[in-house]
């Protein structure tokens, strides 16, 4: 959506004091919570808000044939769906690239994070795995969609059920659970962090109005692994070119916010209602 | 066999526990949510604004356009996300169902847009989503004559029940599940939609009217005190 030269340059002067319209300082995230069980239908869901952005996260796990190549693997499928009920500015029809975009940077993320183990997903080498279905729908946009939907991504899936499993007909009894849990390495937490360039300078989780704003984009998936903070995905986006000295400066900025982040998730999970 | 107690407990003209909430989608014009029992509906309204394509545009007044659609996960077996048959039938109801109270004669060349997400469904989501949605409308300040209220009312073999629960909608027994989804004007003696799949006498039928005009009492109830609490919150 457009936004006027005026609030665009507005927003940028207040960037240079390192001022933002709601009050926060640019490296700030908005208050977050966490709301699981958003459908009893799901093997797992969960609402996020992020200040008045709010997505919903649901968990469906089905039984199919593996990759080829990963014969000994269940497989994962992430999708965004960008709601016309979250914002004017969206309309139904066929998924637009945002949306497409949004589902694989979460997919990279978890993917490579190596939150869950794919191994134990596998039913019998070759014919039958499980395959984990993500879907995340936007309910209110009010800017940096991609980051919270990524914690709903998480958080669904960590209060995820398997389903039952009949192996003699080798199908799944759809709305009947175990008590088991998915594969999931709970020390590890895949979080994505978005910068957006706006004049000279860099913010995170930008209301809708930063992000109309915005002149360039990095988003960039994170994670501990070993106790180092990994990155598993980037995307640069947006036509703006950014300086080898600016990707330095946001890679260090991207290990701080990860840390602060992780722990409002951390408590926001812990708080969950 | 026939139905003689209720699977859950209900007494017969007795609907699941409701709930209503309004301004639920601080983005919309208007918004709310809407459930009966598991069944849970949120409605967001856009508009009136400029319709495009501009082919579209009506000079004489504004046109009111519905959309419906489930998440993937509101069911037990996934549902493909996206607009599929079934879907684009029940946002035409929901169209029908609302446009006789709605005067948009004001609002020339424009649309209101109303869009129904089922959150998580156990039958009767249409008469969840037609209540949220009224309730938006209502919140969005768009002329209307009167709140629209929508309930589904079953015959299990031959007893006729208020608030179809799924469990009850695949009643097998003696002549099965009938199920009929009604909504009305809530102030006058005025159907809007109806919809019907099974088999029922007509008398019947019009027994079954009868007892879902009664039932959408307590809905309308619960839909005004949903908006004046908004009201008041926002004071």
């Amino acid at each position: 959506m457009e936004v006027t030269r005026l609030t665009k340059k507005r927003i940028a002067e207040y960037l240079l004091q390192g001022k933002r319209f709601d009050g926060r300082t640019a490296q700030e995230f908005r208050d977050i919570t966490i709301t699981l069980g958003a459908s009893n239908m799901a093997e797992g869901s969960a609402t996020v808000k992020l200040g008045k952005t709010e997505v919903i996260a649901g968990v469906k796990m089905n039984v199919g044939t593996p990759y080829p190549n990963e014969e000994e693997s269940g497989t994962m499928s992430v999708g965004m769906e960008l709601l016309p009920l979250s914002s004017n500015r969206y309309e139904a029809g066929p998924p637009k690239f945002d949306a497409t975009e949004i589902g694989r940077l979460i997919d990279r993320g978890l993917r490579d994070s190596g939150m869950i183990d794919f191994k134990k997903l596998c039913i019998k080498v070759g014919e039958k795995v499980w395959m984990i279905n993500i879907d995340i729908y936007s309910i209110n946009d009010d800017g940096n969609l991609l980051d919270a939907a990524g914690i709903a991504a998480i958080a669904a899936l960590r209060s995820a059920k398997m389903p039952k499993y009949d192996e003699t007909t080798g199908r799944v009894q759809f709305g009947e659970w175990t008590d088991n849990a998915l594969p999931l390495d709970l020390s590890v937490m895949p979080i994505n962090v978005t910068f957006h360039k706006i004049g000279d300078k860099f913010l995170v989780d930008p209301s809708a109005i930063e992000e109309d704003s915005s002149d360039s984009r990095m988003a960039i998936g994170l994670s501990e692994y070993q106790g180092k903070v990994m990155i598993n995905s980037i995307q640069k986006s947006e036509s703006a070119e950014m300086s080898i000295n600016e990707v330095e400066q946001v890679l260090d900025m991207a290990e701080e916010a990860f840390k602060n982040l992780k722990i409002k998730v951390e408590k926001a999970l812990k708080e969950k209602k | 066999m026939s139905y003689i107690k209720r699977f859950d407990g209900r007494k017969f003209n007795e609907a699941r526990k409701m709930t209503a909430e309004v301004g639920v989608i601080p983005n919309a014009d208007g918004s709310a949510k809407f459930s009966f029992g598991d069944t849970i509906a949120i409605a967001a309204v856009y508009g009136p604004k400029t319709l495009h394509p501009q082919h579209m545009q009506n000079p004489q007044t504004g046109i009111l356009r519905c959309t419906y659609d489930m998440l993937s996960f509101s069911v037990s077996e996934r549902k493909k996300p996206g607009i599929n048959r079934r879907s684009q039938e029940i946002g035409k109801i929901i169209e029908w169902a609302l446009s006789p109270t709605l005067d948009l004669e004001e609002f020339p060349n424009t649309v209101v847009d109303v869009h129904v997400m089922i959150i998580q469904a156990n039958a009767s989501t249409r008469c969840a989503g037609i209540n949220a949605a009224s309730m938006a409308l209502a919140q969005a300040g768009v002329p209307m004559k009167d709140l629209v209220s929508s309930i589904s009312i079953g015959k299990l073999d031959k007893q006729l029940v208020v608030d179809v629960s799924k469990e009850e909608e695949d009643y097998k027994e003696g002549e099965g599940a009938t199920d009929m989804a009604m909504s009305f004007l809530s102030n006058s003696d005025t159907l809007v939609a109806l919809q019907l799949d099974g088999k029922i006498q007509p008398n019947t039928l019009k027994e079954a009217i009868k007892l879902g005009k009664e039932a959408t009492k307590e809905i309308h109830a619960l839909q005004v005190k949903a908006l004046k609490d908004f009201m008041e919150k926002k004071q």
